[in-house]
């Protein structure tokens, strides 16, 4: 009878592991498992979570708060990355989302009978959405370049990413804008209903996106773009407004997270808004699973990829032992790691060998 | 690249006719013309409207200024015409510093030693990312970003502060100042970049290696039935770019005598963008040592340029002019390689 | 010749893929001076065999004796250095660098160390003379045709002084002119003493120029055959390993079809299109139900027509007319929308999407033209892959086999399958046969007479004349970007249109 329950088990698992296996989740899933591991082991507390002033908090809200940033960039980055694109113009298209905020709803704190008032120079959704559309129209500056210039990607991307922060101080004058109208704190640093509010944003792009995928021919247009491009032109597909839009998404993307940062910050910053994001979007990308050089891509992996990173960090800085310097070592520790995990070349050498000493010991 | 696009029939006659007239006019050097051309006009511009620009002494400053981005922008440029491409030659650099300054300054061990060790210890985190990229397939733009977190992080966790060097060597030749003509000078950092270009020059157009290089920019998959060793010049390549990094991490400590672990962030950036104005194609497979020389003078040039405006530009337009030349040139770059194919067809 | 030692000599050579068993102990034998065909079809291990051969695998087992001792090469570059070349169908050269640079790199002569340039360029002249090529040898590689660059890659392997000369389907994109200068090069080499090795799929050239055949049938040795005790018939036997006798029963064109429906639509018109140094004026039109052949030379204009009409390539001038109504096709959805279907000629770079599987690549054009929001359900995709896949007898594992894993006659399938899944109207079929086994070949040929006898009217473009003629009712000839003539009726011989592209009325 127990024996019939653990084979069932048993199988279930490897049923898991083929499924996992096949949608290209497996070593994401098994990295980030691994990380939560270490971290309960250090920290007992880790996995709780417990009701503070009708919040919701412990560590795992906390990661899943701060990844939201990342979680956001490589979210559109995966569909860019897919059509065999890459753009590294994300940090700085968030600098400029965050300077154009700040800048539209003003940085002048006014007391009025000792009490602060909420003013802003523009209204709140104005800058709102003047902020999206601007990084959408970056985006799709980028993709332009790119479908219809014929501009690699990378370079494409690299000139936006050079010119964005200096857009950017020139939005902001050259000055960190600080910003006192509360009610646009909520964007970064809200709660709803015991959740931070910037999770909600995460879960919805990430619904609408899956929802694409899933249930429309975008995913199998992008991969077709990816893989082979004048193909998929002969086949009656634009490649071209597929590329051009892909961008388009990745800057909308980034300008979500340029709202967050300047809310959560409560200023913009010019030089420091978003700064290397772009390189942590990329990684959380390839950690899930997502080849660089396009083709089949894993919007979730690239969401535990974000976790990933998240986790690593935090899980760094609550190890007291380890100086928080460690952060980058460890982060290139774990690219290297995952990528010759990934890379089918390394894993046959390191069967080779194994099979050469057990040839030799026989 | 795509051979096939070619129609035949009308190459081979015009092919087979002997050496025609056109042949004298190679198209492959008009991308560094207009690189040069570039330069001599920004200069011009500079000279025209501010007094003191046109001398000596501004031009041998636009190398006196920069000798991280013009060893650093040499190693790119191999690494570039390979197809590759190299994120960690500014963090490289900043640790070459760390390291010098933790062993000369805290440990008292003579720069004698610890100069050619820095050298190697750049080398071989090239070396290792060379070969991720060869023997495991990993993208460039991945091992390298991972061998910029290592060298950076490494950086940080020797030391967070930046470090003065006191030692006498590097106060020495941080001051040394070789008389040209009249009162302009060149300092040691000058003699290096001067050696490192023509090292450059002649590794890549007279010897195996560089020739190498190019063939697996234009084609790696030829490069190896044609049995070049692509292999061991793909991961030279990358050591040869941690070797100009960790080089260009001592002309800093040269310029100005201190480690810090936050020395040439953002640095990778120039650089690519040096090697692009220089007429190197990132697809791989063509460019120029003295191209990139050039492009790195013309970014020089617009600082010194913004420089002599005084108070009145924002600093920040730099960034803004560097990003406008990369497009342009990479605008040229797609024009030229359809006027080139134009001309292969009829 | 019995009593020489031959050069190369494999024995019992064994190799296996995952899943495969490519080659199963075959032999093979090659002299000094002459030329070698191995023949088989596609997956009959040809291409492995060359690749152990030079170094590319390794053997799982077997022996190769080369120049009389045992030896086995690790990789390409120790191979060269033994003597053993490889010229490949794709040319294998670096179009970035300059003619002699490709002939001399990996082995320059130095001077204090250095490159010698000048030496190169006047070494690489002298190569190429003996080749009766002179051209420009400074210039970029990409700058010339692909014919001069295979004499590039030849004279590549004469510089290194090679005994083994292995030519790898060479003649797939020359025309015919240059075929014969390709073959009076190789005639002069095996006279020089040189052991050459010719693959190939045209049985014309195999019998024109080699002395000895080898036969591989699925990674089995079937016989090695003097060329002129072997008759053309017996050798395509020996190939499919099925009785001749089925092959010949060949599908007849449906001519009389189209002779028999008096009342003649018009499918297709196209009125003075030209498009500047690619195609001059042309018209021509395409009646409903019928075959309208293309024939010409590489670069007659045959493809850049195709890709005029079907919108690949923007006309300068000229009107198109779809069932007599005047249509603007920009691009290749208007033209898929018109019911248009274009299947290119190079199958990988503009066919098939390699990574996707079977059922994703065959309803990727359905796709396209309903949008990204009308997304097929998954099972409507199961049922026409399903359908196709059984209708034109892919062979694959199931629908979700990634694309790449197929033969090339399959491939070739799965793009008529993406095609015929649009209900198409006209289906323009670029060198459908190219480069596909003899069987597959009589498959398809046969797919496109029957449809045809179903109202959809076809462009058929093939090198292959004598495929021209037999499935086309009438046959537009090209010569030098542009259509010099149409044939039909009895005018459709070889020798008439033959004529007709030299020149000659």
């Amino acid at each position: 009878m127990a024996g019939l329950k653990l084979k069932n088990i048993m199988g279930k698992i490897a049923g898991f592991f083929t499924a996992a296996s096949r949608s290209g989740l497996l070593w994401p899933v098994i990295f980030f498992g691994l990380i939560l591991l270490v971290n309960a082991l250090i920290n007992p507390g880790f996995f709780d979570i417990e009701i503070k002033d009708g919040r919701l908090s412990g560590s795992l809200i906390d990661i899943m708060n701060r990844s939201s940033y990342i979680i956001l960039l490589a979210i559109g980055m995966t569909f860019v990355v897919a059509t065999a694109g890459i753009d590294i113009s994300v940090g700085a298209v968030v600098a400029i989302s965050a300077a154009v905020s700040a800048y539209l709803i003003g940085g002048t704190l006014v007391v009025e009978n000792g009490v602060q008032q909420y003013v802003s120079f523009m209204p709140m959704p104005v800058a709102i959405i003047a902020a999206l559309l601007i990084a959408t129209a970056l985006g799709m500056w980028n993709g332009l370049l790119i479908s219809r210039m014929g501009l690699q990607p990378i370079i494409a991307t690299l000139i936006l990413m050079v010119a964005g922060r200096g857009i950017a101080q020139l939005i902001t004058s050259g000055q960190i804008i600080t910003i006192y109208y509360k009610p646009f704190f909520f964007i970064g640093g809200g709660y709803l209903f015991g959740i931070p509010f910037s999770i909600y944003i995460v879960a919805a792009v990430l619904a609408v996106v899956m929802f694409l995928k899933k249930r429309t021919a975008l995913g199998l247009f992008i991969q077709s773009v990816g893989i082979n491009k004048t193909a998929t032109r002969f086949a009656g597909i634009n490649s071209s407004n597929i590329i051009l839009w892909v961008y388009a998404f990745s800057g909308f993307c980034a300008g979500i997270v340029g709202l967050l940062v300047c809310s959560n910050n409560k200023s913009a910053d010019g030089n420091n808004a978003g700064y290397n994001m772009e390189l942590d979007a990329i990684l959380a990308v390839v950690l899930g699973g997502t080849s660089l050089a396009g083709g089949k891509f894993y919007i979730m992996g690239s969401v535990i990829g974000g976790l990933i990173i998240q986790s690593l960090t935090t899980t760094i800085f609550s190890i007291k032992e380890i100086k928080p310097e460690a952060n980058l070592v460890v982060k290139a520790v774990i690219v290297f790691v995952v990528c010759l995990i990934q890379s089918e070349s390394f894993r046959k050498k390191v069967a080779g060998v194994i099979f050469l000493r057990e040839k030799k010991s026989l | 690249m795509n051979i096939k696009n070619i129609p035949i029939l009308s190459c081979i006659t015009g092919g087979k006719g002997g050496n025609s007239s056109g042949s004298m006019f190679n198209f492959k050097y008009l991308l560094l013309a207009a690189t040069i051309a570039l330069f001599i006009i920004m200069f011009g511009i500079g000279s025209v409207s501010f007094r003191g620009f046109f001398s000596l002494k501004v031009f041998f400053d636009l190398f006196i200024d920069n000798p991280f981005l013009f060893i650093a922008a040499i190693g790119m440029t191999f690494v570039i015409i390979t197809g590759g491409i190299d994120l960690s030659v500014g963090s490289v650099a900043a640790l070459t510093t760390m390291i010098t300054g933790t062993l000369v300054e805290i440990h008292g061990i003579s720069p004698a030693v610890v100069l050619p060790f820095v050298l190697l210890v750049g080398s071989l985190i090239g070396f290792l990312i060379g070969i991720m990229v060869h023997f495991f397939k990993i993208q460039p733009f991945i091992a390298t970003l991972g061998g910029m977190f290592l060298a950076r992080g490494i950086a940080l966790m020797i030391n967070t502060d930046s470090i003065t060097l006191n030692n006498s060597f590097f106060k020495a030749v941080s001051n040394y100042h070789i008389p040209v003509i009249g009162n302009a000078f060149i300092t040691i950092n000058v003699v290096i970049i001067l050696i490192v270009v023509i090292a450059a020059i002649i590794l890549a157009h007279y010897t195996n290696f560089g020739r190498t290089v190019y063939a697996i920019g234009g084609n790696e998959q030829s490069a190896i039935l044609m049995g070049l060793p692509v292999g061991r010049t793909k991961i030279l390549v990358y050591t040869i770019s941690g070797f100009c990094s960790a080089l260009a991490g001592v002309t800093m400590m040269f310029y100005m005598p201190s480690g810090n672990p936050l020395h040439g962030v953002g640095m990778e950036m120039d650089v690519i963008a040096a090697v692009v104005i220089g007429g190197t194609m990132l697809t791989g497979g063509s460019g120029y040592m003295l191209g990139t020389v050039f492009g790195v003078l013309i970014l020089g040039t617009i600082a010194t340029l913004i420089n002599f405006q005084g108070g009145s530009v924002n600093p920040w337009w730099i960034r803004i002019i560097n990003a406008a030349l990369i497009l342009v040139f990479c605008l040229l770059q797609i024009l030229f390689e359809k006027k080139g194919r134009k001309i292969a067809k009829s | 010749m019995a009593d020489l030692k031959p050069i190369v000599e494999m024995k019992g050579v064994k190799k296996s893929f995952p899943g495969v068993q490519a080659l199963s102990g075959v032999d093979f034998r090659l002299f000094e001076g002459e030329i070698h065909a191995i023949m088989g079809q596609n997956g009959a291990g040809k291409s492995t065999l060359i690749k152990i051969l030079t170094g590319v695998y390794k053997a799982d087992g077997g022996s190769i004796v080369y120049c009389g001792t045992q030896c086995r090469f690790r990789t390409p570059l120790e191979a060269q250095k033994k003597g053993i070349s490889t010229v490949y169908q794709e040319v294998n050269l670096c179009p970035n660098l300059s003619v002699a640079e490709n002939i001399f790199i990996g082995r320059e002569p130095r001077r204090f160390g250095m490159i010698d340039w000048n030496k190169i360029n006047s070494e690489s002249e002298k190569l190429l003379k003996r080749l009766n090529v002179s051209i420009d040898v400074t210039k970029l590689l990409s700058s010339y045709s692909v014919a001069i660059q295979q004499m590039v890659a030849i004279a590549r392997v004469l510089c290194i002084s090679s005994r083994v000369l292995i030519l790898d389907e060479p003649t797939s994109s020359l025309d015919e002119q240059e075929v014969n200068e390709l073959f009076e090069v190789l005639n002069k080499l095996k006279s020089e003493g040189m052991a050459i090795l010719f693959v190939t799929h045209f049985l014309d050239q195999v019998y024109r120029i080699t002395d000895r055949i080898t036969v591989f049938r699925n990674g089995t040795f079937v016989g090695e055959y003097l060329t002129k005790d072997l008759p053309r018939v017996e050798l395509i036997f020996k190939m499919v390993g099925k009785d001749i006798s089925a092959m010949s029963a060949m599908p007849q064109k449906c001519l009389e079809n189209v002779s028999d429906n008096k009342e003649i639509d018009s499918l297709l018109e196209i009125k003075g299109m030209k498009k500047h140094g690619s195609m001059n004026e042309f018209s021509l039109d395409v009646q409903k139900g019928e075959v309208l052949g293309f024939a010409g030379l590489l670069g007659s204009g045959r493809t850049e027509t195709a890709r005029l009409i079907f919108g690949i390539d923007k006309p300068d001038q000229g009107e198109c007319l779809v069932k007599n109504e005047l249509k603007n096709i920009s691009s290749p959805s208007d033209a898929i929308e018109l019911g248009l279907a274009f299947c290119p000629e190079d199958r990988k770079t503009e066919g098939i999407i390699d990574e996707l599987s079977v059922r994703e690549n065959i309803i990727l054009a359905l796709q396209g033209s309903l949008g990204i929001m009308k997304y097929l359900p998954r099972k409507k995709q199961d049922k026409i892959a399903d359908e196709y896949i059984k209708a034109l007898g892919i062979k694959t594992a199931d629908a979700e086999c990634e694309v790449r894993t197929l033969s090339g006659g399959n491939q070739q399938k799965v793009l008529l399958a993406r095609w015929l899944a649009t209900k198409p109207s006209l289906l323009i079929l670029d060198e459908p046969t190219r480069g596909i086994d003899v069987g597959a070949k009589f498959e398809i040929q046969e797919f496109v007479m029957s449809h045809c006898k179903e109202g959809m009217s076809i462009i058929f473009i093939s090198s292959e004349l004598e495929e021209v003629i037999r499935v086309s009712s009438r046959v537009a000839v090209f010569r030098d970007r542009q259509k010099i003539s149409e044939l039909s009726g009895n005018d459709l011989k070889e020798e008439k249109i033959m004529h007709t592209i030299a020149g000659g009325q």
